[in-house]
């Protein structure tokens, strides 16, 4: 996995994304989900090429109920954009690289 | 510029990745189009890839799960020197050879020129197409049983389809919900037989028959759906958390309308084997099989597309 991608927990969660100075995509996936492990490659590109706009986390699902529960994760994969702590997009289900880092891109400055 | 190839395979489920262990074997060097990561499109790996564990093909006496058999399948394919693409294909131009295929920008030069095409590109599931299923996608309907079944523990949650994908993901999803009612617009299953045993031997599985569910009822997530009786026309709301869809799939053939023959139910039209309507384009695997739609009878079709190829582009080379 990229360096640049960052494992969350239910500890560590709500500091990493309160205090980080950019934007942060958290993957919310697990080791049984298909599709998690299919966007898991254009994640670590972005993470790579977005590098100082954007970071990416991953929060494993299994592992860390209760911050999956707070947001109502219903499907996995499920990445939800936090902007100063607070969750500003929701996207669900796997989709190609080129449309992740679309719609995601009016939250980038 | 274009890049030029022998054999251009679009798909990497059991058909498109066997075809590529024979394409590749038979030193034809393909070139695989895999599809991109997708929930509503495309599905890099095919229909499998969203399964557990599979039972019937031969040469796993004891299962093996669908994930890791169609990686099995890439890596055979890559071993024998197949180049395996996540891409998309945007546009295809078959009037003619080489034919030509565009990834990306189909407005563009075309990315591929390929002497002999072969067509795997499967069938994607179909939806309901009732109000707030679209808007609950993702909220509690769901199309994937073993991706979401883990946020269900507990809860009651309705399947809708009588195959044996509905059957075997009710019953996957019974490890987590504690009701799991199948709603199916017959009176009778087209499931095998051997997982309509199963599925009626388990005790948390309900069948509701000639049901048609007409409108997903929710605020922010599934809260209930409206169900229609098919026989009466008496209508009913039943409430459940979450909603499975597994009511069949379509053929993927929106890249070939016009210019392959297809057949009154959308299927591609083959002849002697695999051949389509125009000579050198091959097609194998769900997008031209409407009876039997098995991995195996996949993965049988995409060698017989292989080697019509390989004999199609030897006869081309005399």
């Amino acid at each position: 996995m990229s360096e640049k991608i960052t494992t969350l927990t239910d500890a560590t969660f709500d500091e990493h994304v309160a205090s980080s100075d950019v934007p942060v995509l958290v993957d919310f996936w697990a080791e049984w989900c298909g599709p998690c492990k299919q966007i898991a490659p254009a994640l670590e590109e972005i993470a790579e090429e977005q590098a100082g706009k954007l970071t990416i986390a991953k929060l494993n699902i299994d592992e860390n109920l209760d911050v999956t529960r707070r947001y109502e994760v219903m499907s996995i994969p499920t990445l939800l954009l936090f902007k100063d702590g607070q969750p500003v997009q929701r996207l669900i289900g796997a989709k190609p690289k080129g449309a992740l880092v679309q719609e995601i891109s009016q939250h980038l400055s | 510029m274009a890049t030029s190839c022998k054999v251009l395979i679009i798909g990497s489920g059991p058909a498109g990745l066997t075809a590529a262990v024979y394409a590749a074997r038979a030193q034809l060097s393909p070139i695989v189009i895999e599809g991109e990561p997708s929930s509503t499109s495309d599905q890099p790996g095919g229909q499998l890839m969203l399964t557990t564990e599979v039972e019937n093909f031969p040469g796993f006496p004891d299962g093996i799960m669908g994930p890791e058999l169609m990686a099995n399948f890439r890596a055979q394919a890559a071993r024998f020197g197949a180049e395996l693409l996540t891409d998309k294909v945007t546009r295809i131009e078959l009037g003619s050879r080489p034919f030509r295929a565009w990834v990306g920008d189909p407005a563009a030069e075309p990315t591929y020129e390929a002497d002999a095409l072969i067509i795997a590109t499967g069938a994607t599931a179909l939806m309901l197409g009732v109000p707030g299923e679209d808007r609950l996608l993702g909220y509690g309907v769901s199309t994937c049983a073993t991706c979401d079944g883990f946020f269900f523990r507990g809860k009651e949650i309705a399947m809708v389809g009588g195959g044996d994908s509905a059957l075997e993901e009710a019953m996957f999803l019974t490890r987590f919900a504690d009701k799991v009612t199948v709603l199916h617009r017959r009176d009778s299953l087209r499931a095998s037989k051997i997982m309509q045993e199963r599925a009626f031997a388990n005790d948390k599985i309900e069948f509701r028959w000639n049901s048609l569910v007409t409108e997903v009822i929710g605020d922010s997530k599934v809260e209930a759906i409206k169900v229609a009786d098919s026989v009466t026309g008496a209508s009913s709301r039943l409430e459940v958390s979450g909603l499975f869809v597994a009511i069949g799939h379509k053929p993927a053939t929106d890249l070939f309308v016009g210019q392959l023959d297809l057949l009154d139910n959308g299927y591609l039209a083959v002849h002697e084997g695999s051949k389509t309507s125009v000579e050198g384009v091959f097609a194998c695997g769900d997008v031209q099989d409407h009876v039997y739609r098995q991995a195996i009878t996949a993965a049988g079709s995409g060698c017989m597309a292989a080697i019509d190829a390989e004999r199609w582009l030897e006869i081309q080379g005399e």
